[in-house]
């Protein structure tokens, strides 16, 4: 119990952008819900298991539509297919991870494994705690922020507005962070470059499948170049 | 069938897609009595800087240059959030600084 309170006492700092994030994100979704006419019990379990903020938004309409599975199926892997990437690049850190591995896994969302990605283990804690505690937290957020929103509907009229700027401000910070750790820059550029231009081809609201899926044939594709500069350096 | 049926169904189909994208990497790819793949080694290196630039691409994805703001409040804290982070290094001061003034810019500036 001790080592469990010391690993989120010593992760909490690393999560608190996520916390500033999630909560009014959380609570923006707890109050969509609200207004389809689900409470704060439906918001909680969403929360719970399906852990993701592009899809939830997308849920309340799908609910109030009454929109079949494979519609749904469709929606949601078409949202969360830059997970399969996460996944990919994060399998070498999750090596020697035990069982909870599997609720690590299902915590990849956007902001953890940007985390996960960036951040070395702090002193006095293993991967294990690190990463457990790292995304135990993120996941309380979130699920809080729902059911605070759902709750509170609109009883409440906090002006928040602009508040989400704290996820852009999370990833450019990480941005900064990769550059710093890396000596090869190429990969940074070739993500502004690829994604920018899916942008403009395919619209805001289809851009992601494509820009993901250039972004890492091209990477594959100059391995063998990025790998003989880093011998090289 | 009843509306609660059909919500419990969605909301279902809705999370096993979202665990078995997240999960499917693992299995198909992470096989514990080999060696981590080269290539994957190599994308584990490589991607999180590329998604990194992505990621902030996707936060702005909804962004007009044509109209006002021009996207000024965005681009100015971007670069004040990296500005900060490259002369101080603290993630928390980086992203407070930068989210308040954002805030203050759409609520009041810009409003």
């Amino acid at each position: 119990m001790a080592s469990v309170l010391k690993a989120i006492r010593i992760t909490f700092k690393y999560s608190l952008p996520v916390l500033f994030g999630y909560i009014p994100l959380g609570m923006a979704f707890g109050f969509l819900l609200r207004s389809a006419g689900y409470g704060p019990l439906w918001a909680f379990v969403m929360s719970v298991v399906i852990f993701g903020g592009t899809a939830q938004y997308l849920i309340v309409g799908l609910l109030s539509a009454g929109a079949s599975v494979p519609q749904v199926a469709l929606m949601t892997f078409l949202l969360h297919f830059r997970h399969i990437f996460y996944g990919v690049s994060t399998i070498p850190k999750f090596r020697g991870i035990g069982a909870v591995k599997w609720y690590l896994m299902f915590g990849l969302t956007d902001e953890t494994y940007a985390l996960i990605a960036t951040e070395e283990v702090p002193k006095g804690l293993t991967k294990t705690q690190f990463y457990t505690a790292l995304t135990a937290l993120n996941h309380s957020y979130w699920i809080i922020g729902g059911v605070l929103g759902a709750s509170l509907g609109s009883l409440i009229n906090i002006n928040t507005k602009g508040m989400d700027f704290v996820m852009t401000a999370l990833f450019t910070v990480l941005v900064v962070e990769q550059w710093k750790a890396h000596k090869i820059h190429l990969p940074a550029f070739l993500g502004f470059g690829v994604t920018i231009a899916a942008l403009l081809v395919f619209g805001a609201d289809n851009f992601l499948v494509p820009a993901l899926i250039v972004i890492t044939a091209v990477l594959l594709i100059i391995r063998p170049y990025l790998e003989n500069k880093e011998a090289r350096l | 069938m009843s509306d609660f049926m059909s919500s419990v169904l969605i909301i279902a189909t809705m999370s096993v897609v979202t665990i078995l994208l997240r999960v499917l990497p693992f299995i198909i790819f992470d096989r514990a009595d080999r060696e981590v793949p080269g290539w994957i080694r190599f994308l584990g290196k490589y991607l999180p800087p590329a998604l990194m630039s992505m990621l902030i691409i996707y936060c702005l994805r909804g962004l007009s240059f044509t109209a006002s703001p021009y996207g000024i409040p965005e681009l100015l804290c971007i670069a004040l959030a990296a500005g900060l982070h490259i002369w101080k290094g603290n993630v928390l001061l980086s992203i407070g600084v930068s989210t308040v003034l954002y805030m203050v810019l759409v609520q009041a500036v810009f409003a």
